[in-house]
């Protein structure tokens, strides 16, 4: 990892990273409040929106962390993408369509807008903000890692650069989600993954390895490794190493045998591994061949439990993307309801083609840089496999081709989400003009920059699952209910809410802060904090259904008509679109008129908005 | 003079639904219950499809080890067949929730 710093690599980041500064500058000047977001964008059409959705939604945790976690835990992480794809037919079944019709661009809009409490929209945007400080958290750890990896530079000095380009690119009022720019990132990172994952294979191909054998992975040339973090590594068979720094709390230097178990390596020891050597792996994932292509090995938190682990994140996964505030507010660009289906339907196939790619290049990662699975930092596995595999120009273009593929993935989704979130806050918190706008960016910027600085920290993918955990147990509830159920109050909404986010929301900054230890209590208090959402979930969706039972007397008055917006088909002339607050307001200094909901006009062809 | 009916029965069943009438209000009633009949019948589908994928490969691992061309069965059905699946199911809803938006509009237009 010492290697010289390879130029065509800086190149690719800089300019990956100048063309979305610069198309986000030239965009907003082209968009203006016109709001391409907004308003033109009712007509953007299906497969436009399906890539634009797809390009923001892909963020580091599916661009690296997806093959970093299929590196390390096999069979099991598989899960992983399969839930983060899944969850768009969730979207698709129980939300997309009603959620257009409703008119609604954001889930604290349609709470509002359903149950008629302006408290309950405040709360929903609370929940709304921590959700997206928390998934900024490891996009800009995820920037770290990549320039630590690629550039050798510390690892806060990339959390810091990244943090400050997309904050400074957001208040400055670039990067507006433009749908073609979004649509491009997606053809980008594309390219970026699936482009090393095909060379990979044909030199897979004519190399006669397997990967499921009974044996530990190897390295094939003599290794040196630095630890960078404490960390607790297994050994399957003896193995002899050199080493300089502290294992299991001894000073040592010089040649020793690892007998088969756990060892404790300290922050800042070097290990040297020789050609053809076995590679001890981190604590809790499987260390063999055999053991880690067959499931049953859990994603992290060892064999215990592991079905239990892997079906909370199915629930997590499932249920939580239609709760994404960046990923919703895209939905509203759609002209009608049938759009908004059949946007998620495209969607669901371009991220099926993406993710074929990142469980490729996991099972390479095993092969051919498995010192990874050592420091545990597997994340960064995709960066890594093209240089090492191939030498000379062309794994040097390659591995510049996926560093600006990994930077585009960090900038657009960090700055769809800090756009999101200023959005949100600064109307529904502050005044919504534009220099409130600029004061929510850079305080929801600088809140998970100094998290993503302070904490260490989970696997990217594992973070983001996390997320996804507690946007299922807070805002899914409050809109598969709200949507299909003519019961729902705002107390029971409010009630579900507090309930689902406080354990979800819990177990995750307990498995942050304080992780519990595997052996407690046989290994159920690490499992459920790290994958809450088989109980969190349920409990907020019981939550809600009860006291909503329990406040019957407060159902609104207008969900007959409320029910018949959301659920009758444009054409019909029902519907209507809301008024533009959160996304406009900051811009109305420039003096496009706001466009004004349009009254029902049933004669009207294809719904409110033409 | 039968077209001149037929659109006095349009407008009278849209003024039906927009208004709210006890019959437009059981109309809508009913299309929601289909939609989401029809929805949770395809999520039930899915779930049951994927959810008994590490119930199998955990009760008869045997399975779990079975290859294709030296690649585990689990691995392509994870790695591939899973968004096949995804992407015929949800195909398949869209194809059927518009069909059920279709016979809603057919009532009012009828």
């Amino acid at each position: 990892m010492d290697s010289p710093v390879p130029v065509l690599t800086v190149v690719g980041l800089v300019v990956a990273a100048v063309a979305t500064v610069a198309i986000g500058v030239y965009g907003v000047r082209m968009a203006r409040t016109t709001s391409d977001f907004l308003v033109a964008s009712r007509s953007v059409g299906p497969r436009w929106n399906a890539a634009a959705i797809s390009g923001e939604y892909l963020s580091a945790a599916s661009f690296l962390g997806v093959a970093g976690l299929v590196a390390k835990y096999g069979a099991d992480a598989l899960w992983y993408p399969v839930g983060f794809t899944a969850g768009y037919l969730g979207l698709l079944l129980f939300v997309a369509a009603p959620l257009r019709r409703s008119g609604a661009y954001t889930v604290p809009d349609f709470a509002e807008y359903r149950l008629g409490q302006p408290w309950l929209r405040t709360l929903a945007m609370l929940v709304v903000a921590v959700i997206c400080v928390l998934y900024l958290v490891p996009q800009f750890q995820g920037a770290g890692l990549t320039l630590n990896i690629l550039l050798g530079l510390p690892g806060w000095v990339g959390v810091a650069v990244v943090g400050v380009i997309v904050i400074a690119n957001v208040v400055g009022g670039g990067m507006r989600s433009i749908t073609f720019v979004q649509a491009f990132q997606y053809w980008l990172k594309l390219t970026a993954v699936a482009l090393p994952a095909l060379v990979l294979a044909v030199h897979f191909a004519g190399d006669d390895r397997a990967v499921d054998e009974p044996l530990p992975p190897t390295v094939v040339d003599a290794t040196t490794v630095d630890i960078t973090v404490d960390v607790v590594v297994q050994v399957a068979e003896p193995l002899t190493v050199t080493v300089r720094g502290e294992v299991d709390a001894r000073p040592v230097d010089g040649r020793i045998t690892l007998a088969p178990g756990e060892h404790e390596l300290a922050a800042g020891t070097e290990l040297a591994l020789d050609a053809g050597s076995s590679v001890p792996v981190v604590a809790g994932a499987p260390s063999d061949g055999a053991a880690w292509s067959s499931p049953g090995a859990g994603i992290g938190e060892g064999p215990q439990h592991h079905l239990f682990q892997v079906y909370s994140l199915m629930i997590a996964t499932f249920l939580g993307t239609m709760g994404l505030p960046h990923v919703l507010v895209r939905f509203y660009t759609n002209p009608d309801g049938r759009a908004a289906r059949i946007t998620s339907l495209a969607v669901i196939a371009l991220l099926g083609v993406f993710y074929l790619f990142p469980t490729l290049l996991g099972v390479f990662a095993r092969l051919y840089v498995p010192q990874l699975l050592i420091t545990g930092r597997s994340d960064a596995a995709v960066l890594l496999l093209p240089g090492s595999v191939l030498s000379g120009w062309g794994g040097q273009l390659l591995a510049a081709l996926v560093a600006s593929g990994a930077i585009a993935a960090f900038l657009s989704t960090s700055s769809g989400l800090l756009v999101s979130v200023a959005g949100v806050l600064s109307t529904d918190v502050l005044r919504g003009r534009v220099r409130d706008f600029r004061i929510a960016a850079v305080l929801a910027g600088v809140v998970p920059l100094l998290l993503a600085l302070s904490v260490t920290s989970l696997d990217l993918s594992r973070w983001v699952g996390q997320v996804f955990g507690i946007a299922a147990s807070t805002l899914c509830p409050l809109l598969i209910l709200g949507i299909w159920w003519r019961g729902l109050t705002a107390v029971g909404a409010a009630a579900g809410m507090i309930v689902g986010g406080a354990v979800a929301g819990g177990a995750a900054l307990l498995a942050v802060v304080a992780p519990f230890d595997p052996a407690t209590a046989g290994g159920w208090p690490s499992v459920l904090s790290a994958y809450p959402a088989a109980i969190s979930v349920p409990l907020a969706f019981s939550t809600m259904v009860l006291v909503s039972l329990a406040t019957r007397s407060r159902i609104p008055v207008d969900v007959g008509r409320v029910f018949s917006q959301m659920h009758v088909p444009e054409r019909l002339g029902l519907g209507r679109d809301r008024e533009l607050g959160a996304f406009d307001d900051r811009h109305s200094a420039t003096a496009v008129p706001e466009p004004q909901p349009v009254p029902d006009e049933h004669d009207r062809p294809g719904g409110t908005i033409g | 003079m039968l077209a001149e009916r037929r659109g006095a029965r349009i407008v009278r069943t849209r003024v039906e639904v927009q208004q709210q009438t006890a019959v437009g209000d059981a109309m809508v009633r009913g299309l929601v219950r289909a939609q989401l009949g029809l929805a949770l019948r395809v999520a039930l589908t899915v779930v049951c499809l994927l959810g008994a994928v590490p119930l199998i490969s955990h009760l008869l691992p045997g399975v779990a080890g079975v290859t294709i061309l030296g690649v585990p069965l689990l691995w392509i059905g994870l790695g591939a067949g899973a968004y096949l699946l995804l992407f015929a199911f949800a195909w398949l809803y869209v194809r059927l929730a518009e069909r059920n938006e279709q016979d809603f509009t057919d009532i009012t237009d009828a």
